[in-house]
């Protein structure tokens, strides 16, 4: 087996260029940036409407040194289902030269994949278009200012679901809506979860995912500054800490096969993870051992369907 | 002379855009337009189209997905209609202000509610403000011509517009009619494939679509002006090209009997037949009337207009949509009233609301609007309804 890759080993070059407006510490400019790093040059990126677009591209600037375009909210797939329409044909027909291999890949956040844009999303994946759609995923709609999503996570507090004498935060009292079982379920090659803090991780998923015929799927945590209440040089460690605590798992699919990339064979309560983002501070004891157990229970889903114990139990 | 076959609007317009050889065609079914994309798909599967065609789950993305191929430099094609264009009108706007050509056919429908399938203009004139070179045909050779004349004015670079060609549902769409049809050669040399706008180039990165704040945001709207004017210069030259080639002739509007005539009645689309049948009845009768059909609706040829009604006394303007809560009534009459004000006419106008939701209009509802125009032809513009009348409503 060849070394492993690290940071070190990572393209030098930069396609996301300094000086966009994201926030400082914003773990969805991190991933941009590696995800970059492993489409290379030769790719056409789309993004629906998000917090990630308006602080990237604003007229006459823009942070995308690859093509890129912005169209609406609820259509980043059916877009990019339609560059990839357009290059095929436009290749057939010798307008594009054959061996030019161009990557098409959408780039959406929650809101524009859990919600607005599942619809255009589905139509993508079971028609099998050539596509990589990659969700970043801060757990709210961050761009208008922290409104509770479909991706938002049990007791977070966000503007639309703020803790009051009656409310507590997100109160739907299930693991949320699973999006690479979703993906799963149109039978896309391949599906997998990275994070920003795992950099070398997400650049392999990536081009895996790139190396791939077909609609693909990968689902990026992305630690938010302002909207999780965190330090902006916490974000990377919140990120790891979401891995160490099992309330992220760094895992894929490909072609029936599920393989956690981020093993953590004990792992530390999700208290750790909890306490250092404000959208949490508010939860008792008896909240945090709900969530606990919503994660208890994906860890075990997860080693089951890998088949052995690669996440390990709450270190004592 | 090309060969004639006998062709319900819906199979012309298929045939005129499998003529320009487009590469992306994405579509969703919805009445009447659907059998367009039935037609097409045939195309695409028999090997007689070479394009990609996407079954796309709402008509929502079937313009999102115009939009991405069309962004990397595809010709590409959708029809819809009704609920469907309603579905579509978000990205109708983006789609102009990022300025990607394509070709969009209507086929002309009620919007609900009720849900009605039948024909009237109200999807039509839903999107007047979209940004988009729209034009309404009223035969089916028409609405073949209307395809060719689409590419070539959208993808001239003066313009990089999308237009809308639509017919009426059913009327024209399910009803067979001769159509002269051209070789793909001939069509591809009269529309030629320029790629003549910014393309998504890994080789020559641009960002589109990027954030216009209150510093650019109005430029952007300015240049979609300039661009809008700048296609009526163009639609002129390409109807003039085409008939060149073709032998069939089209303007903005099609003037009929109007020399002398003291009334006449402005309309759109396939029942203008009706209405200059009418006339030939009428003149037979000694009755001064004539009749105005508006074919290019966006750019609105308003001099055109006021310049073919100066001598009228007054025109009657049949709208087969409503703009509730408008003195006008509908949009052709708020148009072709403010044409005449400009030219500083002193021709009156009365609006006709007719044929909603595919109430049939017959030669008596042309009878009714034309004894109204003649009741009031000489009476002052005080004198004159305050309201559109409706014509065929049960009250």
């Amino acid at each position: 087996m060849s070394k492993p890759l690290t940071v070190w080993d990572l393209p030098r070059e930069e396609y996301l260029a300094p000086g966009h407006r994201m926030c400082q510490g914003c773990g969805a400019a991190i991933a941009f940036r590696h995800i970059l790093k492993a489409t290379g040059k030769d790719v056409i990126i789309t993004m629906p409407t998000s917090c990630g677009e308006i602080t990237s591209t604003v007229y006459p600037h823009t942070a995308w040194r690859v093509p890129w375009i912005h169209v609406a909210f609820e259509n980043a797939a059916a877009v990019a289902s339609g560059i990839a329409a357009g290059i095929e044909a436009l290749k057939r027909k010798g307008f594009i030269p054959k061996d030019k291999d161009i990557k098409v890949v959408a780039i959406g956040g929650d809101g524009g994949t859990f919600d607005i844009g599942f619809q255009a999303l589905s139509g993508t994946l079971e028609r099998g278009d050539n596509v990589l759609y990659i969700c970043y995923d801060n757990e709210a709609y961050m761009n208008t200012g922290i409104q509770r999503s479909g991706a938002t996570p049990l007791g977070a507090w966000t503007t639309t679901t703020p803790v009051g004498k009656v409310w507590r935060g997100e109160w739907r009292p299930k693991k949320r809506k699973d999006l690479i079982a979703v993906a799963i379920a149109h039978n896309v090659p391949y599906a997998a979860t990275a994070n920003p803090a795992f950099p070398v991780d997400l650049y392999m998923k990536v081009k895996k995912a790139l190396s791939i015929k077909g609609p693909k799927v990968i689902h990026v945590l992305s630690p938010c500054v302002p909207g999780w209440r965190i330090e902006p040089e916490k974000s990377v460690e919140v990120g790891k800490l979401a891995v160490l605590t099992g309330m992220w798992i760094n895992y894929e699919y490909e072609n029936g096969t599920y393989r956690v990339t981020t093993p953590v064979p004990k792992r530390k309560p999700v208290r750790e993870y909890l306490r250092l983002q404000g959208r949490f501070r508010h939860l008792t004891d008896e909240e945090i051992k709900k969530i606990q157990e919503l994660v208890d229970a994906e860890v075990a889903r997860i080693n089951k369907l890998v088949g052995k114990e690669v996440i390990g139990p709450v270190e004592g | 002379m090309g060969k004639v076959l006998p062709l319900g609007g819906n199979y012309a317009v298929a045939y005129a855009v499998k003529a320009c050889d487009v590469d992306v065609i994405t579509a969703y079914p919805i009445s009447p337009q659907t059998t367009i994309v039935e037609r097409l798909s045939e195309f695409v599967a028999n090997g007689e189209l070479n394009a990609e065609f996407l079954h796309v789950e709402s008509e929502h993305t079937a313009l999102s997905v115009a939009i991405g191929a069309a962004a990397v430099g595809a010709r590409t094609y959708s029809a819809t209609c009704s609920q469907g264009l309603a579905l579509m009108n978000e990205l109708l706007y983006i789609m102009s202000y990022i300025r990607l050509p394509m070709v969009l056919t209507i086929v002309n429908r009620a919007l609900s509610a009720p849900i009605n399938i039948w024909n009237d203009h109200s999807d039509f004139m839903s999107v007047n403000d979209s940004g988009w070179i729209m034009m309404m045909s009223a035969s089916n050779q028409e609405a073949y011509d209307e395809i060719l004349l689409g590419y070539r004015i959208a993808e001239d670079p003066r313009v990089l517009l999308p237009v809308i060609t639509s017919m009426d549902g059913y009327i024209q769409s399910h009803v067979v009619e001769p159509v002269e049809i051209v070789s793909d050669e001939e069509a591809i040399s009269f529309a030629p494939k320029r790629r003549s706008w910014v393309t998504l180039d890994p080789d020559k990165p641009v960002t589109m679509g990027p954030v216009g704040d209150p510093s650019y945001y109005f430029e952007f709207r300015r240049q979609l002006w300039e661009a809008m004017k700048e296609s009526r210069k163009v639609f002129d030259e390409a109807t003039e090209e085409f008939a060149k080639r073709f032998g069939r002739k089209y303007s903005a509007i099609e003037t009929y009997m109007l020399e002398d005539a003291e009334v006449a009645i402005v309309g759109m689309g396939s029942f203008m037949g009706t209405i200059k049948a009418f006339v030939d009845r009428a003149r037979r009768d000694g009755v001064k009337v004539g009749a105005l059909r508006v074919k290019l609706y966006r750019p609105f040829p308003s001099e055109d207009i006021a310049r073919a009604l100066s001598n009228v006394k007054l025109v009657g303007v049949m709208d087969r949509a409503l703009m509730p809560g408008s003195a006008a009534g509908g949009h052709l009459h708020h148009e072709v009233a403010f044409a005449l004000r400009q030219a500083g006419l002193e021709t009156k106008t009365i609006g006709f609301i007719a044929g909603l939701g595919g109430r049939l209009l017959t030669m008596d509802n042309v009878k009714q609007m034309v004894n109204v125009l003649i009741n009031y032809k000489d009476k002052t513009v005080k004198e004159l309804p305050k309201e559109p009348i409706f014509i065929g409503v049960r009250e």
